[in-house]
């Protein structure tokens, strides 16, 4: 199903009623906003996926349109599926070359009924939007008592204002019962109530998860998408870590002048003893990147969140890409390389936004959770959240005023487990293990050096500490086909949904592929085994140059040749056809040669 | 080097502090600076001023950028964790590691280069957010560490060393900080310690951002004839227009001083700088004043030193903040985390 609207005109509280109906009626359903880089006036659609199967992704399909946008009319008819239904308000009328034969067109007087309805200017605008959610609700056989207990719930402290959508509602409602064959075809069935899931948006699962972890500084520059991250820190913040009596916050937030300080901020944090973060996009880690580099040399824990829009340069802002592959994994001059966690949806959000905290303080680097507009900005129907009460944060090895006791003198950066990484001590405890920072070159002791043995001693040893990173990151998931098969598809992040879809509607058609989802960079070996053991693997993924494929190609041995690229990057999530149209392409090529 | 440790020789009878601590123990590797670097100076300054406040070490954090005054905390208390960052970006690391640890004691020090070019904009917001710490800019007029290019502080007309005259404005740091909203502004001269000391100290004791810009000749690259950032130059042209005693709060304030010839500053600890006025009409407590001298002596040619504008009033960034009084890495993860059963109640409204 497909809304276009115009956006400021409210009709992303319409948007999400409607969503959330269908998730009470138990049905599994995503919503997809689709908006534009604007406040007000621009174009915005949103798309709601609803289906008993469960799939995520989109489907590259619109069953059901609802064109209110006089605008993009045209466009929004052509993308109809043929059987498809599109509804528009009929006010004004319609020039009959803009028909389609093959699709059933409804109009509905929308804003006539609403300036009917309606005395105040701005009402109608907001009611109209309402309205065709009340049409809906009759085309579709949405239940109109979850809806009032939904209304009920938003507005709780504004009765007046539950009064008023429901008349618009029911505006809608009883136009299409009195004009049309109620329902159609395509209609929403009573499948349960959704039992052990929620509707959670990835930003504010991020943040959530970095109170969960413990982070106590979070330094941050506004950017579309990342900035939904930092309000739901705050606001959890807030609730959950104000003193009520004097207000105090056992939390600090610095909005930053720009990345570079934030970055800064991360840094100075981390480096000091309190768990510290920064959210951002691509080009905040443009902006970051001598930041990154000094805390990959000095071996400081660093968490930066980014959450990819469209590039290069300031793009789309409002369109998803996973695109910062490249710029992430080696940021910074010199030889730099930084672990990187992939989560697929708002569940692995909160999961890997409490997993990078423990990671970065273990491995004493700057690393990086990559989620993507797409996950982070759209409400998706996941498990529920869960959380061990016995969990600890795992800080790493930091010694204290008791262990430094013990000890003749502390140095900094030597290798004494052979695991290459090495123990810190926190300024403010203690003077014997005062320690110099720096970028400059240093040796394993931790002191100045220009001196060629001593430098790439240390460098070999960061070597040894990457090795150790492959064994602590979140492995990547194996998927089995349900039939032996030489054929591999492998994806990550926000992909998951698609390739899970096209796995299925392959399967119908007789291809069959088994599935890696890679969590994780640096690859671990069952990355490489899942590679070796396929004469054919697809790398579906959404940027243009086919970074991981680039990445794996990298980071490991002889395998160039039996990597296909799958690639999406017009900036809308990638739909499961995609994957399906990019697999049976290649195999059609391969028969036909 | 700057590995070249010190050779540590405690002698019998030397002055302790309250610490039990002496001079010594406050000092750091031996300077790879040039001999008669204004850098060292103000190095040795630090380590009296520090050690004579009883500052213990481990309390202390030494942040600085990049240049050649960025590379002195190497050089002063070697018991205290120092973080050398990178080029005009000491204010955000400093930022960050007063946020999670509020306890602290903040040394940044940065160059001309550092703070009023690649450090502008860090320079200005840390201004802004009143972070509690000292803020040195150890100025000479030129970038040391890259051989001699103007900095942003050379003066219009002074030249290089080998001749070519600046032409640009200059950025006058005290000015700039006082328009930003500084909530302390000092300027001194590396070459006199008797009035920089007293102004370390009462920097270190404001409770917020205190900006101490301090002219520290180059003698390699900004030292000529032509120079206004040379030894020469400075001395000649220095206007006091205070000279400052701090006096702890724990101490009687004994130093006798005469109405129109001092003037005592009380500071948020209830510690007191006693300003030692030349000017009397100087009134370093209003911003319109101290703005209004400044360009007067500029204009008369003089470069003028002392306590320029305070004003311990103002909130520092964890009082606008309103954070928890603990600094916040020692908060137990019982206080921090919410629970499971918290996030069970959150997700209800998810529903
Ligand atoms: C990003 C970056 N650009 C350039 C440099 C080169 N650089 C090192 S020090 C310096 C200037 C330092 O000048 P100042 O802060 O005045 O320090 P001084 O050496 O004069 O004490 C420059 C440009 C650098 N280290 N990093
Ligand atoms: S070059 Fe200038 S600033 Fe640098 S150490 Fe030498 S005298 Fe000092
Ligand atoms: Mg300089």
């Amino acid at each position: 199903m497909k809304i276009g609207t115009v956006n400021g005109t409210g009709s992303a509280s319409a948007n999400g009623l409607l969503m959330k109906a269908l998730f009470r009626m138990g049905v599994p359903v995503t919503g997809k906003n689709l908006f534009p880089s604007n406040i007000q006036g621009l174009p915005t659609w949103y798309e709601i996926r609803a289906n008993h199967r469960g799939y995520m992704s989109r489907s590259g399909r619109a069953d059901v349109m609802v064109a209110m946008n006089a605008q993009t009319y045209q466009k929004d008819l052509n993308e109809v599926s043929p059987g498809g239904f599109l509804i528009y308000d009929s006010t004004w009328p319609r020039e009959s070359s803009l028909h389609r034969q093959d699709i059933t067109v409804l109009g509905v007087p929308l804003s006539k009924l609403c300036n009917e309805n309606f005395d105040v200017a701005r009402i109608r605008i907001l009611m109209k939007n309402v309205a065709y959610v009340g049409v809906l609700a009759a085309l579709m056989d949405i239940d109109l008592e979850v809806i009032k207990t939904l209304l009920e719930e938003t507005f709780a402290s504004k009765p007046k204002l539950v009064e008023s959508n429901l008349k618009a509602i029911m505006i809608g409602h009883d136009y299409a019962l009195e004009n049309f064959t109620c329902p159609l075809p395509v209609r929403a069935e009573k499948m349960g109530d959704n039992a052990g899931h929620i509707l959670i948006d990835g930003n504010s699962a991020t943040g959530l998860g970095c109170v969960y972890a413990g982070a106590t500084v979070g330094a941050w520059y506004p950017i579309t998408p990342s900035t939904g991250v930092m309000d739901a820190f705050k606001a959890y913040c807030n609730r959950f870590r104000t003193d009520p009596e004097t207000g105090k916050k056992n939390f600090c937030i610095v909005q930053a002048e720009d990345e570079l300080a934030a970055a800064g901020m991360v840094l100075g944090g981390n480096w000091a003893g309190a768990r510290s973060f920064t959210p951002t996009s691509g080009p905040g880690i443009s902006l970051m990147s001598e930041f990154i580099g000094f805390a990959y040399y000095a071996e400081i824990p660093s968490v930066f969140i980014d959450v990819q829009r469209v590039g290069p340069s300031t793009g789309m802002p409002t369109r998803t890409q996973q695109c910062d592959l490249m710029l992430c994994a080696y940021a910074s001059h010199g030889d730099t390389r930084h672990p990187m966690l992939f989560p697929a949806n708002p569940k692995e959000c909160f999961e890997m936004a409490v997993q990078v905290f423990d990671l970065a303080d273990r491995l004493q680097t700057p690393i990086f959770m990559l989620s993507d507009l797409d996950i982070a900005m759209n409400d998706w129907m996941v498990p529920e959240l869960e959380w061990d009460d016995d969990f600890r944060p795992d800080r790493g090895k930091v010694l204290g005023p008791e262990e430094l006791k013990e000890m003749d003198r502390f140095v900094r950066y030597l290798d004494v487990d052979g695991d290459g990484i090495t123990y810190r001590t926190l300024p403010g405890e203690d003077a014997k293990g005062a320690y110099f920072v720096r970028g400059s070159g240093h040796n394993r002791y931790g002191a100045y050096t220009e001196d060629s043995d001593e430098y790439q001693d240390v460098m070999e040893r960061l070597l040894v500490k990457w090795e150790t990173a492959k064994t602590l990151v979140p492995p990547a998931l194996l998927s089995k086909a349900k039939r032996k098969t030489k054929l591999g598809i492998v994806a990550f992040g926000s992909s998951d949904g698609a390739v899970i879809e096209a796995r299925d509607t392959l399967a119908e058609q007789g291809v069959h592929a088994d599935y890696l989802r890679i969590r994780s960079f640096p690859f671990g070996q069952e990355v490489i085994d899942f590679l070796h053991d396929h004469e054919t693997v697809f790398v579906v993924e959404q940027n243009r140059d086919a970074q991981m494929k680039a990445l794996l190609i990298l980071e490991t041995n002889n395998i160039a040749d039996r990597l296909v690229s799958i690639t999406h990057y017009n900036g809308m999530p990638i739909p499961s056809e995609c994957v399906v149209q990019g697999i049976a392409r290649h195999l059609n090529a391969e028969v036909a040669a | 080097m700057t590995y070249i440790a010190k050779p540590k020789i405690d002698l019998p009878g030397q002055k302790r502090n309250e610490l039990g601590l002496t001079e010594r123990d406050y000092e750091g590797a031996m300077s790879t600076l040039c001999a008669g670097c204004g850098h060292d100076s103000i190095t040795a300054a630090l380590i009296q001023a520090l050690w004579e406040m009883s500052v213990a070490p481990h309390q202390l954090v030494k942040m600085s950028g990049i240049g050649c005054s960025s590379k002195t905390p190497a050089y002063f208390v070697h018991g205290a964790h120092g973080f050398n960052s990178v080029h005009g970006r000491m204010p955000s690391v400093a930022t960050g590691a007063m946020a999670a640890n509020r306890d602290l004691i903040c040394v940044g020090i940065s160059g001309d280069g550092d703070s009023l070019s690649i450090g502008f904009g860090q320079f200005g917001h840390v201004i802004r957010r009143n972070l509690n710490m000292l803020y040195m800019i150890e100025n000479n007029g030129v970038y040391g560490l890259t051989k001699g290019q103007f900095s942003a502080s050379a003066d219009p007309g002074s030249t290089a060393k080998k001749g070519e005259a600046n032409e640009m404005q200059n950025i006058n740091t005290v000015a700039t900080a006082i328009s930003m909203g500084a909530t302390f502004v000092a300027r001194s001269f590396s070459g006199d310690r008797e009035q920089l000391i007293p102004l370390i100290k009462a920097a270190i004791a404001h409770p917020g951002c205190a900006i101490l810009d301090v002219f520290s000749p180059c003698v390699t690259f900004n030292d000529h004839v032509g120079s206004t950032k040379s030894y020469a130059y400075v001395r000649e042209h220095l206007h006091r227009a205070n000279g400052a005693d701090l006096i702890m709060p724990a101490e009687e304030i004994s130093v006798e001083y005469r109405e129109g010839e001092t003037l005592p500053v009380e500071m948020h600890d209830g510690s007191m700088i006693l300003l030692k006025k030349v000017d009397a009409e100087y009134d370093p407590t209003s911003r319109p004043a101290a703005l209004g001298y400044l360009e007067k002596q500029r204009l008369a040619g003089y470069v003028v030193t002392g306590l320029l504008f305070v004003d311990d009033s103002l909130p520092e960034m964890h009082a606008i903040s309103k954070t928890a009084h603990a600094p916040l890495k020692d908060l137990a993860f019982e206080d921090l985390s919410p629970g499971g059963e918290a996030l069970v109640e959150l997700q209800k409204g998810l529903k």
